[in-house]
């Protein structure tokens, strides 16, 4: 894959992920001492093989949406996943996933567009497009968290270039659907292929962006290489993985947790403390590498760039 | 009182998949989440050993293997065992005595009510496993009483039902192991129960768990 870049800010400036795993080491060690063992092995290097796949990205640009938290370490990004098309275990994508075959990539655009509809090569895709390294918080439906520094751009960009109608009033999205590379589509689970989507100005807002990388390099495959979706203000379902196609529609799309469950997951899905989950609690969550639980925070944290658009909506309702 | 050499290796056995977590939580192997794993692999070990428990007696019946018996306490003990470091892990490293979050959590989290209560009954079972216990209470009132298991499990196995996002193919497994135990349960009671009326007395095994 072919990524170009705008040079403003060198990766010296960003903290090394060495410093990061050492804060991770001891985190490690100290939540096995309170188990009555003690060490400080490291699970790095149980998943050999796939860190190869990786390319840097230099010449990051920084973002005044980043949050300054300390960030997961990368072994934690990339070994506890929920891709279900690699299996149900948060183990199984960083098992699984390279057996899915992501070059050549190309994205189908079409729908209620001036453009016209086609399949885009992942290159030309994101050619025009200046990456940027961004810091944000990832929340999932679980009630877990981290903290991912995401390169990529905003989807809003992306999304003028092909000239939406104003019929377009959603973006749906897919994932691919490759069972014979993806051994989570084999057997039962949610529908596939996998299908996300926003509302328009939900995928306008600066704060939503599409990401290719994380850690200054390109994504690894249980991450939704090349190319997925960062929401942050939502769970982390939301933030759908390795896309193919992208339609602008008039109509809300159904999601895929909502087909499976509708009234457990609906289209919406912000984060919000004080809708629970009809099965468990939402109001507080696990930081993973952490041993405190933390309060929840309404839509993620972002509530103050993201609650304007749900002025007037009844959020229990649209959950 | 000596304690038979197989009665030793079932101990040791059982105790294996404590072993294996804490190798894993020396090894780094508890996932980047290790509460949760932890609570995972508990929760599991406690409902295999529960269920466990429970076949001993249907095993017995089937087979005439009367040695059998000799486990049943074992079994049910280690069931605890397991369950307490469940609950233990959910109190003290999940939650960290949060009991706002507790409190609300039991109350208005049906999976987590369920499991509670199952833990809950297991409590009086494991107090009164005692040889002593069963002399005071009278082999009639025990078997009454730890009957309690089977609600235990019940509990248990909805507790897990509930709690899974979309692949109940796991639990699943363990309702359909316990509607046989308990199916196996009401046959020997009603069908078999004119050739035979069994009054099994429970036996007492070494004070092992």
């Amino acid at each position: 894959m072919l990524i170009r870049q705008a040079p403003d800010i060198r990766s010296s400036e960003i903290t090394p992920e060495h410093l990061y795993r050492n804060r991770r080491q001891f985190i490690k060690a100290t939540s096995g001492a309170a188990l009555g063992a003690v060490s400080g092995a490291s699970i790095l290097g149980q998943y050999d093989g796939t860190v190869s796949a990786q390319q840097d990205i230099p010449d990051l640009v920084k973002s005044p949406f980043s949050t300054d938290e300390e960030l997961n370490s990368f072994e934690d990004i990339t070994t506890y996943n929920n891709f279900y098309e690699f299996g149900l275990d948060k183990g199984d994508p960083a098992r699984y996933a390279h057996e899915m075959s992501i070059d050549p990539w190309s994205v189908r655009v079409e729908g209620e567009m001036n453009r016209p509809a086609g399949d885009v090569p992942i290159e030309d895709l994101l050619g025009p497009h200046t990456l940027e390294e961004r810091i944000y918080r990832l929340r999932c439906v679980e009630a877990w968290s981290m903290v991912v520094p995401w390169v990529g751009f905003p989807l809003g960009d992306l999304i003028k270039r092909f000239e939406p109608t104003s019929k377009a009033k959603y973006v749906r999205f897919e994932t691919l659907y490759r069972p014979d590379e993806m051994r989570g589509q084999r057997g039962p689970s949610l529908e596939w292929p996998y299908v996300e989507g926003l509302r328009m100005d939900e995928a306008m807002h600066p704060l939503t962006i599409l990401a290719v990388g994380v850690y200054g390099k390109t994504l690894l495959n249980q991450q939704g290489a090349p190319l997925r979706l960062v929401v942050p203000w939502k769970y982390g379902f939301k933030s759908i993985k390795s896309i193919v196609k992208i339609q602008f529609v008039e109509d809300q799309p159904r999601n895929s947790w909502n087909v499976a469950i509708p009234n457990e997951y609906g289209f919406y899905s912000n984060v919000n403390s004080e809708v629970d989950h009809p099965r468990w609690s939402q109001a507080s969550e696990r930081r993973i590498g952490s041993f405190f639980r933390m309060r929840t925070q309404m839509f993620n944290g972002y509530a103050d760039q993201v609650a304007s658009l749900y002025e007037g909506m009844d959020l229990a309702e649209n959950y | 009182m000596a304690v038979s050499r197989a009665k030793l290796w079932v101990f040791t056995a059982a105790l294996a998949p404590l072993g294996l977590l804490l190798w894993a939580a020396a090894t780094g192997g508890l996932t980047a989440n290790p509460i949760e794993d932890i609570t995972h692999r508990t929760g599991d070990w406690a409902l295999r050993f529960l269920l466990l428990a429970l076949a001993v007696t249907p095993i017995r019946k089937f087979t005439g293997w009367g040695w059998v018996a000799d486990y049943r306490r074992m079994l049910g003990l280690f069931a605890f065992f397991y369950a307490t470091l469940h609950f233990s892990t959910y109190l003290v490293l999940d939650f960290f005595f949060d009991f706002t979050l507790i409190f609300d959590d039991i109350v208005e989290r049906r999976y987590v009510t369920a499991g509670f209560a199952g833990f809950v009954m297991l409590v009086p079972l494991a107090i009164t496993s005692t040889r002593g216990m069963i002399r005071r209470l009278g082999g009639a009132r025990w078997r009454q009483l730890h009957r309690l298991a089977y609600l235990a499990a019940i509990a248990g196995v909805v507790h897990y039902l509930w709690l899974v996002k979309i692949d109940i193919r796991p639990p699943l497994v363990y309702a359909v192991v316990l509607a046989v135990l308990l199916g196996s349960r009401i046959w020997f009671n009603y069908a078999r129960r004119p050739a035979r009326r069994e009054v099994a007395t429970p036996r007492v095994g070494a004070d092992v768990g």
